[in-house]
């Protein structure tokens, strides 16, 4: 766990609380969203007591802050809470409720701390994550969401309130819906997104791709694609992808090699260092697919970024070309990140190259 | 010259529920593991014939495993059910609530085994281990291996004692009393372990995890025919290529069917990889099915290379008709491109994965 992060460290780095029912599945989600805890084994995790906070180094640094189901921080006889140190930061109300569990007090609760933060503190998204909806079928799926909305939306125009940034999404932790909605929570705290998505959309158009995505590597999160239609089934290969490459990374990379391998490999006939004998020192990877011969690709951006693209049929052949274009594009996000990034965090920073302690340093 | 197909009869038994045509789903039939809910109990036997590799056929005995099945298997079909079995894969639920009577049921199967496929070789696999809690995942398991090693020595011990004419009347008696039998050996445990000379391997599983692939692939490790040859080859390979690991997947199943690994490779300190690589890769193959909307147990992908800067270069690829090969190796652009060479070259000295054998024995 990461260690309680003291005020200062706090400022300026965008939060996202989690709040809900007990049970809801708030701290399932974090785990499987933050500490790639398989979902299965949310089964054993015990009720959260007091407020979880967890400090993630990223390609931006962020909060998330997993909140117990029984506190209600607006009505506590017990306690009275900072509203400041909690809501004032930038950042994203993230509301669990369990769709397979009665959700009437849950909606009830919702729709309170709605209220509440709508006059203190507006800048605040809020997104209802309407969970655990593995299982049930899609018609289901969506009646519940029009049930949850309307009742919200009912409740906030009783109350004079309109226009209330309130986003729903279904989600489950047994498959990439928690991923995508994350994505979707993240990507309204990045400034100058639209810079970003601009420069996926030209790569896509001067290198033929389908699809590309940005990927947070260690979270699976995509913090930006083109401007391509949404599909979510392009958004589900390229993150399993990334899976697939951590996991090579992870059984493959992690050991330290030994010297007597390295002098052998630097030695006669390469005569080089190995540094030197590598195109490319980010990790990079293709694959094609049997179905008409679709390439796909990923490629390190800096430590926490890849960029991940579906190509057009037949592509193949094309690869040096796509290569050059990809590094250019690859060079400019780096510089956007560059800006964006407070100095420490590029240092004592988790990566697909980095985790490999091969060859570092 | 013959050419045959060596054939295997492998039966899959254990109580209803405990798994086992999930588990053979899963393997063989390229099943999601959330897929395995929808399954029905298998009425009787479902037998199916397995292809793996070109001179490899399994034939499967999925035996249902409620009551009156498991006794008409006993009885009535016992020469026909226990006659020239290969393997007996035994499973348990680890989460039976009924453990004395699932290890009665146990010692009879294995006594009937004994009496008509002397030479079987028997894999336990204690299943479901994902529903106790990882911390003490261990501990119950090995708890479960000595009890069951202690019921097959009883069982070897009671059938070696026996007449033949005698076995099948055994069963009646103990079809009939099976709280007596449970507790009617006196002997010590040394004794008669030291009595037990069944090739016997037990496995912790789940089919939410890579441990199933551990199993199944110890499994079949025993039944490919030339297996020496195959090593021998991809030992030949390897250090012509200068790799630091080789393994090489059944196309289907992605099962590993055999590995290499250099001084290098050896000090990996993850034990579990080849497991883990086979679970990866096919769970990369249903993203891909997903994705292109062709069925599962087609081919997916046919190629896939991944260079980690200076750290390793690796390539999975579709080697023989019937196998891809995954290729772990120093970084190095030059040494990438003349091992995918190499390996492309070496396509022919494993052309004998693809034909039928030549007069290997057959059951
Ligand atoms: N939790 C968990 N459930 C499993 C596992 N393996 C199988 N199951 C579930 O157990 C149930 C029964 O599985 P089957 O494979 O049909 O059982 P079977 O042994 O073939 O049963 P019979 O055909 O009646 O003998 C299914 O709902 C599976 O999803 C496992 O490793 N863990
Ligand atoms: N079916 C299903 N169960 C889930 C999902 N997310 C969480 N759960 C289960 O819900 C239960 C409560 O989760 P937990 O995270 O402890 O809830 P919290 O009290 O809100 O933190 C656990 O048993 C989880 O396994 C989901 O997406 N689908
Ligand atoms: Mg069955």
């Amino acid at each position: 766990k990461a260690p309680d992060p003291t005020t200062a460290q706090t400022k300026g780095k965008p939060r996202l609380l989690l709040m809900g029912q007990r049970r809801s599945g708030k701290s399932s989600i974090s785990s499987v969203v933050f500490h790639k805890l398989p979902p299965s084994e949310t089964l054993f995790l015990e009720s959260t007591a007091r407020i979880q906070k967890d400090s993630l180094n990223s390609f931006m640094e962020f909060q998330v802050w997993d909140f117990p189901g029984q506190i209600d921080i607006f009505d506590n006889p017990n306690f009275t809470f900072d509203m400041d140190a909690i809501f004032g930061e930038i950042g994203a109300l993230i509301w669990v409720i369990d769709a397979q569990d009665d959700y009437l007090e849950a909606v009830a609760r919702l729709n309170t701390t709605i209220l509440h933060l709508q006059r203190g503190y507006p800048h605040i998204n809020i997104e209802v994550f309407i969970h655990k909806v593995d299982g049930l079928s899609d018609d289901y799926k969506l009646d519940i969401q029009r049930d949850v909305t309307i009742r919200i939306q009912d409740e906030l125009s009783d109350q004079g309130v309109e226009n209330a940034p309130v986003n729903f999404h279904l989600t489950s932790i047994y498959n990439h819906s928690i991923f995508e909605a994350f994505s979707k929570v993240i990507q309204k705290l990045i400034p100058r997104l639209g810079q970003l998505e601009a420069m996926l959309t030209n790569l896509c158009r001067t290198c033929r791709f389908e699809k590309a995505y940005l990927f947070d590597v260690n979270t699976k999160i995509y913090i930006a694609t083109d401007s391509t239609p949404e599909d979510m089934a392009s958004y589900e290969i390229c993150s399993d992808y990334v899976d697939v490459i951590i996991d090579f990374t992870e059984v493959y990379g992690s050991w330290q090699r030994t010297q007597q391998w390295r002098d052998r490999l630097e030695g006669e006939p390469w005569d080089q260092p190995l540094e030197d004998q590598v195109a490319c020192e980010w990790a990079e990877s293709g694959m094609v697919l049997s179905d008409a011969q679709r390439p796909i690709m990923l490629r390190e951006v800096d430590r926490f970024l890849a960029l991940v693209a579906i190509m057009k049929e037949g592509s193949y052949d094309k690869m040096p070309q796509i290569n050059m274009n990809v590094d250019v594009v690859v060079k400019g996000l780096t510089e956007f990140f560059e800006i964006t990034k407070p100095k420490e965090t590029r240092i004592n920073a988790q990566s697909i190259s980095s985790s490999a302690a091969g060859n570092q340093n | 010259q013959l050419k045959k197909v060596k054939k295997q009869k492998v039966l899959l038994m254990g109580k209803s529920g405990s798994g086992k045509s999930s588990m053979r789903s899963i393997i063989f039939s390229n099943y999601l593991a959330r897929d395995t809910r929808r399954l029905g109990a298998t009425i009787d036997i479902d037998l199916s014939h397995v292809k793996f590799l070109g001179n490899l056929t399994l034939n499967l005995w999925d035996c249902g495993g409620q009551e009156a099945f498991m006794e008409n298997y006993l009885s009535q079909q016992r020469a026909h059910v226990f006659s020239n079995v290969g393997v007996l894969i035994y499973v348990f639920d680890i989460e039976s609530r009924d453990v004395e009577r699932d290890l009665a049921t146990y010692v009879n199967i294995i006594s009937a085994l004994v009496q008509y496929s002397r030479e079987a070789k028997v894999f336990v696999l204690i299943h479901k281990m994902d529903l106790i809690q990882p911390l003490k995942r261990e501990e119950v398991f090995d708890h479960r291996v000595d009890v069951v090693r202690r019921k097959t020595a009883e069982a070897v011990a009671i059938v070696r004692k026996q007449k033949p004419e005698q076995q099948l009347q055994h069963y009646h008696q103990q079809h009939y009393h099976p709280q007596q039998f449970a507790t009617s050996s006196p002997m010590t445990p040394g004794a008669l372990i030291r009595d037990v000379d069944i090739d016997m391997q037990l496995f912790a599983t789940s089919i939410w995890d890579q441990s199933l692939y551990k199993a199944w692939a110890s499994i079949i490790h025993d039944l490919v025919p030339n297996l020496s040859v195959i090593e021998t080859q991809l030992a030949s390979l390897g250090v012509a290529i200068d790799a630091d690991e080789i393994l090489l997947f059944e196309r289907t199943s992605f099962l590993v069917v055999s590995k290499w690994s250099g001084p290098e490779g050896e000090r990996n300190p993850y034990g579990d990889r080849f497991e883990r690589m086979s679970n990866i890769l096919k769970s990369w193959k249903h993203t891909c099915s997903k994705f292109t909307g062709t069925p599962r147990n087609a081919e997916q992908f046919s190629d896939f290379e991944y260079k980690m800067g200076s750290n390793f270069s690796m390539f999975v690829t579709k080697f023989t008709t019937n196998t891809y090969i995954l290729v772990c190796m120093p970084p190095g652009e030059a040494r990438f491109n003349s091992a995918r060479l190499n390996v492309a070259a070496a396509r022919p000295w494993f052309k004998f994965l693809d034909g039928p054998a030549v007069a290997t024995s057959s059951s």
